[in-house]
């Protein structure tokens, strides 16, 4: 069971950005090619995200998959609603439904023309 | 740690008996797999409760003995 002190330290991260991401590294340096595509796939849309590495905190990182009941790292939260991991990210990517969402939700994104 | 695609199948299928389960083994190492799932039981679900529904088919194997396992799920059109 999740405890209580945990739960409310997540409860704390999720919600200390519009766009929270659980992932293993850091934007800057991602060290697992799914969390590489979750934040290739922020980066794209210039949404601007707080990265929480998950490989700095054994007990973060097991807490998290049951605090959202998904058994896998990344986890993106969008203004404190879990979106899904890299799979279900990239699909909605791919769909436009992930700049939809972010946008009904107040939140910066939109695809950039090609990068420079 | 690895896992068999027949056996992954078997468990989506127990759990899911209408599903139908397509599955490519991406690396050959029996832990990175693709799997497109089609099942009634995902009508009226967001993606989210979708992959759920499978990882409990999985019974905790996913994210332990199973690495890696790019999921796509629909329900029948």
């Amino acid at each position: 069971m999740l405890d209580e002190t945990l739960k409310t330290r997540i409860d704390g991260e999720v919600a200390s950005s519009d766009v929270v991401l659980f992932m293993k590294g850091t934007p800057v340096f991602p060290q697992c090619g799914f969390s590489a595509v979750v934040v290739q796939v922020l980066s794209h849309l210039g949404t601007k995200f707080k990265g929480v590495n998950v490989l700095d905190d054994p007990s973060l990182r097991e807490g998290i998959k049951e605090y959202s009941s998904w058994p896998t790292i990344p986890q993106l939260y969008v203004k404190g609603e879990f979106v899904g991991g890299c799979d279900i990210v990239r699909e909605m990517f791919e769909t436009g439904e992930l700049m939809e969402l972010m946008n009904s939700r107040g939140v910066e994104a939109r695809p950039s023309e090609g990068v420079a | 740690m690895a896992m068999e695609a027949n056996e992954i199948e078997r468990l989506i299928k127990e759990a899911l008996p209408d599903a139908q389960v397509t599955i490519e083994d991406l690396r050959g190492d029996g832990d990175h797999y693709a799997c497109h799932v089609v099942s009634s039981a995902f009508s009226g679900k967001n993606r989210v409760q979708q992959h759920q529904l499978v990882y409990k088919a999985l019974q905790g194997r996913m994210g332990t003995e199973l690495h890696a396992l790019a999921l796509q799920t629909a329900a029948p059109n």
